[in-house]
């Protein structure tokens, strides 16, 4: 899933310090999932902004409202009748739903509420970890399962590099070596040759750097 | 044809048969090309080849490729270092034209350390192609002709190439394999990680000779004198990938107060007389950091001196 976190309250209030009505819509996609995007956490937004607004003796009109999904045309059509009654709207769904919402109603004011950060999951309880980079094109299968693109520091394809320490890399103690743990497991695996294979430069055309992405699924084209 | 891969100094040292013995330098954080030459001045005729590094620590500092044109001009030999961190594939392959074409004939491949390290860890990093990758694009414009798209090179740039191998870096097991990968992908020439635990080294090269790379490949160790207690500490800590052993801060505490530098001497060549015997190396990398001027005696005392002239 996509994963993201709030932006500081302090950005926030700067954003609408200027508006007097201002609606918070959630997504229950990704952003629920992570804790930081659903309607639990509309409600949370939209009392911070009001009691913010009260202690600095201003007055604010604050809604609150949850979408099924920001990234579906269906759903942010929702909003549509509702949205022009605001003066501002905060979008707390990854950076897509800000976009969308900006697309669909021209005339909005859209603000990001939070800072989308990657695609990942949660390893455990509150804590969630990179997996993909979103290269266009999986090779996790070289890697025993695992993508050096996305986990290593360097995306490195043929190798550890000399920066690897007691299964750390080097930019941090925090950050685990990820070609330490690909090379044990395809060692384990009786795997090593696979290793040992050349891997040559990789087409990023897949990827961001070939321009903007879009995907097209001829047979669901209407 | 020639005989040779590029008809550099190092390669000609090496293919005689002489114990090759390669400096190196750090450009300036700044245009003060005065001290870069002072530098030069030092490591000239002590050396066989100079390596320039390129944005070691992930620091800005003149470009390795302008500082490696400043050694020529000190008639001095420069092996020009390339990481794959500040340049994606147009400018990597555009960099090895233009510095064979000012006359650079060695080129040391690295990836790079991260930028979270250096000067600018805001910047975006490349990393658009590999340490590995980065050796066979050399290997490939050299030998083959060929551009990474397949495109034809006119002239082709005949580069002596050269790889790092971090022996102590882990896992361990894998580490002869990595080095193995690229003798096979390109490298003509290694210079290792700084060696200080010299056993683990040992262990090392006895698995690399056993494997034969030392036929395929130049190995040069990796030697840098300690100056300090601080420096040793600071490297057995804080430094990824280095491994100093206890033993040797023990050694350098123990020569007490302004005999520290003279011991760390001591012990760098005490390494260099036993890799002159070490079978499967082929010289070393002195990588005397920011103490270029204790390089003439260095390879005095080391009994390297003079160079070979092939």
């Amino acid at each position: 899933m996509i994963v993201a976190e709030q932006k500081p309250i302090k950005e926030l209030l700067e954003m609408v310090k200027d508006f007097k009505k201002v609606l918070i819509i959630g997504c229950k996609g990704c952003v629920t999932v992570c804790n930081v995007g659903g309607s639990k956490e509309v409600a949370i937004l939209a009392s911070t902004l009001r009691i913010a607004a009260r202690k600095n003796g201003k007055e604010i009109a604050v809604e609150e409202y949850t979408l099924e999904r920001q990234c579906d045309p269906e759903y942010v059509g929702e909003m549509e009748g509702i949205i022009d009654d605001y003066e501002a709207v905060i979008s707390i769904a990854c950076g897509v739903g800000p976009q969308f919402l900006s697309e669909r109603f021209p005339s909005a004011k859209v603000f990001p509420g939070v800072n989308t950060k990657f695609m990942g999951g949660a390893i455990e309880h509150g804590v969630w970890s990179e997996r993909c980079a979103g290269c266009g094109e999986c090779v996790v299968h070289y890697f025993g399962g695992i993508c050096p693109i996305a986990r290593c520091s360097k995306s490195l394809l043929n190798g550890p590099c000399g920066g690897s320490d007691h299964g750390k890399c080097e930019i941090s103690g925090d950050v685990d070596c990820i070609w330490d743990i690909i090379v044990r497991k395809m060692m384990d695996q009786g795997r090593l040759d696979e290793l040992l294979e050349f891997k040559p430069p990789k087409s990023w055309i897949t990827a961001r750097d070939g321009g903007p992405r879009q995907l097209i699924k001829e047979e669901l084209v209407i | 044809m020639s005989e040779f891969k590029s008809g550099s100094n190092l390669e000609k040292v090496l293919k005689a048969g002489h114990f090759a013995f390669t400096g190196e330098c750090g450009p300036p954080m700044g245009a003060n090309v005065g001290h870069l030459r002072q530098k030069a001045s030092y490591l000239k005729g002590h050396v066989d080849a100079v390596n320039i590094t390129d944005n070691q620590t992930a620091v800005v500092r003149m470009s390795s490729w302008a500082a490696s044109l400043i050694m020529l001009q000190e008639g001095i030999e420069p092996n020009f270092q390339m990481v794959c961190r500040d340049r994606n594939r147009l400018a990597i392959q555009s960099d090895i034209l233009g510095i064979y074409s000012h006359g650079i004939r060695n080129m040391l491949c690295l990836s790079g350390d991260h930028q979270k390290f250096g000067n600018h860890p805001e910047a975006k990093n490349v990393f658009d192609i590999d340490s590995m990758q980065l050796i066979h694009t050399a290997k490939t414009m050299r030998d083959e002709g060929k551009f990474l798209n397949g495109q034809d090179v006119d002239v082709r740039p005949e580069l002596f190439i050269g790889a790092a191998s971090n022996p102590f870096a882990e896992p361990f097991e894998f580490r002869v394999h990595r080095l193995a990968k690229k003798i096979s992908a390109g490298a003509d020439f290694i210079q290792t990680q700084c060696i200080y635990n010299m056993e683990k080294f040992r262990e090392f090269m006895k698995r690399a000779v056993d494997m034969g790379l030392h036929e395929k490949c130049y190995i040069l160790a990796g030697v840098t004198p300690m100056k300090s207690v601080g420096m040793a500490r600071y490297m057995a800590k804080s430094v990824p990938g280095m491994d100093v052993p206890e033993s040797l801060i023990k050694r350098l505490r123990g020569a007490g107060k302004g005999a520290v530098a003279e011991e760390g001497i001591r012990f760098a060549i005490e390494q260099i007389e036993k890799f002159k015997e070490m079978e499967g190396i082929a010289g070393v990398h002195l990588m005397a950091i920011e103490w270029e001027h204790r390089v003439p005696e260095i390879t005095e005392r080391a009994g390297v001196l003079p160079r070979p002239t092939v």
